[in-house]
């Protein structure tokens, strides 16, 4: 089974988000492996272990920053891990899915993985589009794939713990919501002697695509309303609130 | 090309979701702004569909098509979308519509707008207000070219605009359901047993801040002082420290408790779609810009920890 999970790094939400221009200001900010990937990275090394066959990781170099990820993919039971050296922070999805798609063309990828969706993915998230690009069928929000020979069965989530499953005929695209186990731990250490070891394949882009977007602006959010907020130590936040549940009824 | 607007409705067991009426009523507007037909599309059997306030209604009416498939509902929305020449065509932000959006933008080159809060028309094209960055901020985007397809987010427009009693034309499949390389197996219903977070007067719900699966006894014994149940946003649900039967949000559960207590949860769009009309919400996170003071009632930048102990103190 040839597996390839297809990655995106995004600028950390857990920071401010400073902006310039009309974009989010990229040399302000720290970039991470979308959360959604760590699930389809671990999917993929699952039915590895079940099935056999190889894992490859790729994604898109938008900083010089990837290879810790890759490294991370590495440790965590990844075979093979490639970046595309794009050195463009502010390359949108399509551009990134038309990137990867030209990358993993030549691959025979019996089954191509990306997180189900990005948190900068407004024009869009990348495995619909590497799907279309490659002319393959997509399913997304899927939380397990099996692979049976030249197909795989596949669930996919709806609202509400309702879902439906799938057979799926390779090769395909899936978006990964959540693996069917937690994604593995890998040890500081074992990432650290794939980073000494390991071999970073490097790949130039080929292709090119656009979201079609201009952007007018960009900024926090008008606030329309905001929470009453109760300053103090713990204690005092604490004793505010069971104050207010008890002032309603709520305790 | 028209100036007209596709709106793809979407429909689960015989009922269209209130995402379909928003953006119906949404669509009317903005035809009328642009001097097109707001058109409702129905894909799939098995559901009435003279529902819609829409100018016209097409339901591509197949018993291949009455469980939703990705790659089947692609296809007829993609010959749809190349007949009509539509000027926009809306989505919804949903776990069916994120399926296709981004698909049917890469097929046709159209610019996706995705997360979309508002459409307008601006100089007689659209400007689209999206959430980004787990809705940290919202971008104005202006897509280019003649036709663009807009991503909305459920709960943005009013319902009532969108529903009605226009007669629908019905229209056969134009895919060969033989030809499909996704097949619908059988339907998965919600695991039963737990209980039911949607009937739950109140909720302490946890987020990523909980830290880890040992740190979910704390939220319990919180909530069993309250009386109150606990819930979660998806992350945590993913990472295993609580069953899928206690997650709040898009992908998740909706629910309207009396009161809402949330810990560490910052308020991705995907959890407020599941959460926003609960009667009293209370939101402790450290992090003080956290998008969900936006949307609480009450609020408090603060260690969860200390809280929810302190808490368990006083009661």
């Amino acid at each position: 089974m040839n597996i390839v999970v297809a990655i995106k790094h995004i600028p950390s939400i857990a920071d401010d988000l400073p902006v310039k221009g009309n974009n989010v200001d990229f040399d302000s900010v720290d970039f991470v492996l979308n959360e959604w990937d760590e699930h389809s990275i671990e999917q993929a090394v699952l039915i590895k272990e079940a099935v056999g066959g190889t894992v490859t990781v790729i994604g898109v170099d938008l900083i010089g920053e990837l290879d810790n990820a890759l490294h991370l993919a590495l440790a965590k039971g990844a075979d093979k891990v490639v970046k595309i050296t794009a050195d463009d922070p502010a390359a949108d999805s399509h551009m990134q899915a038309k990137w990867l798609s030209e990358a993993i063309k030549g691959m025979g990828a019996d089954m191509v993985f990306a997180g189900v969706q990005a948190s900068n993915d407004l024009d869009g998230q990348i495995g619909p589009m590497i799907a279309a690009y490659l002319d393959m069928p997509y399913i997304g929000g899927v939380s397990s794939i099996e692979a049976n020979g030249d197909s795989a069965t596949v669930n996919k989530e709806f609202a509400g713990g309702a879902g439906a499953k799938y057979s799926v005929h390779m090769p395909f695209v899936a978006g990964v919501q959540s693996a069917p186990k937690p994604p593995r731990y890998a040890p500081v250490s074992k990432v650290r002697q794939m980073a000494q070891s390991a071999t970073v394949e490097k790949v130039a882009p080929s292709g090119d695509a656009s979201s079609g977007l201009a952007f007018k602006k960009m900024a926090p959010p008008v606030v329309t309303g905001h929470a009453e907020m109760i300053e103090g130590s713990s204690k005092e936040v604490a004793a505010k609130i069971v104050e207010l549940l008890k002032s309603k009824g709520l305790a | 090309m028209s100036n007209d607007i596709l709106v793809i409705t979407e429909h689960m067991d015989g009922k269209f979701s209130d995402v379909s009426f928003e953006m119906v009523g949404k669509a009317k507007e903005l035809a009328s702004a642009l001097g097109g037909q707001a058109v409702a599309v129905v894909v799939g059997g098995g559901v009435s569909s003279n529902v819609f306030a829409s100018d016209s209604t097409i339901h591509v009416d197949d018993a291949a098509l009455s469980n939703f498939n990705p790659e089947a509902y692609g296809k007829v929305i993609e010959a749809l979308v190349k007949e009509k020449s539509p000027k926009v065509v809306m989505f919804g932000w949903t776990v069916t519509g994120m399926d296709i959006a981004a698909w049917l933008s890469a097929r046709t080159g159209a610019p996706l707008a995705a997360y979309a809060k508002d459409v307008r028309v601006e100089g007689g094209g659209i400007v689209v207000s999206s959430q980004a960055y787990g809705g940290k901020l919202m971008a104005d985007v202006a897509p280019e070219g003649d036709m663009a397809i807009v991503a909305c987010l459920a709960g943005s427009f009013p319902v009532e605009a969108g529903q009605g009693s226009t007669a629908a034309t019905t229209m056969a499949s134009p895919v060969d359901a033989g030809s499909l390389k996704v097949k619908f197996v059988e339907a998965i219903k919600p695991a039963g047993g737990d209980v039911d977070i949607t009937a739950q007067a109140k909720l302490v719900s946890i987020g990523r801040g909980i830290g880890g699966k040992e740190n979910v006894e704390l939220a319990e014994e919180l909530a069993k002082a309250l009386g109150a149940t606990v819930s979660a946003s998806r992350p945590v649900v993913d990472a295993g420290w609580l069953p899928r039967t206690r997650q709040v949000g898009k992908s998740g559960l909706k629910v309207k408790p009396k009161l809402y207590l949330m810990l560490g949860i910052s308020g991705a769009p995907e959890h407020l779609e599941g959460m926003k009309s609960a009667e009293l919400i209370i939101a402790v996170n450290t992090d003080k810009k956290a998008p969900i003071f936006n949307v609480a009632h009450y609020g408090a930048t603060a260690d969860l920890f200390e809280v929810a102990e302190a808490m368990l103190e006083l009661l």
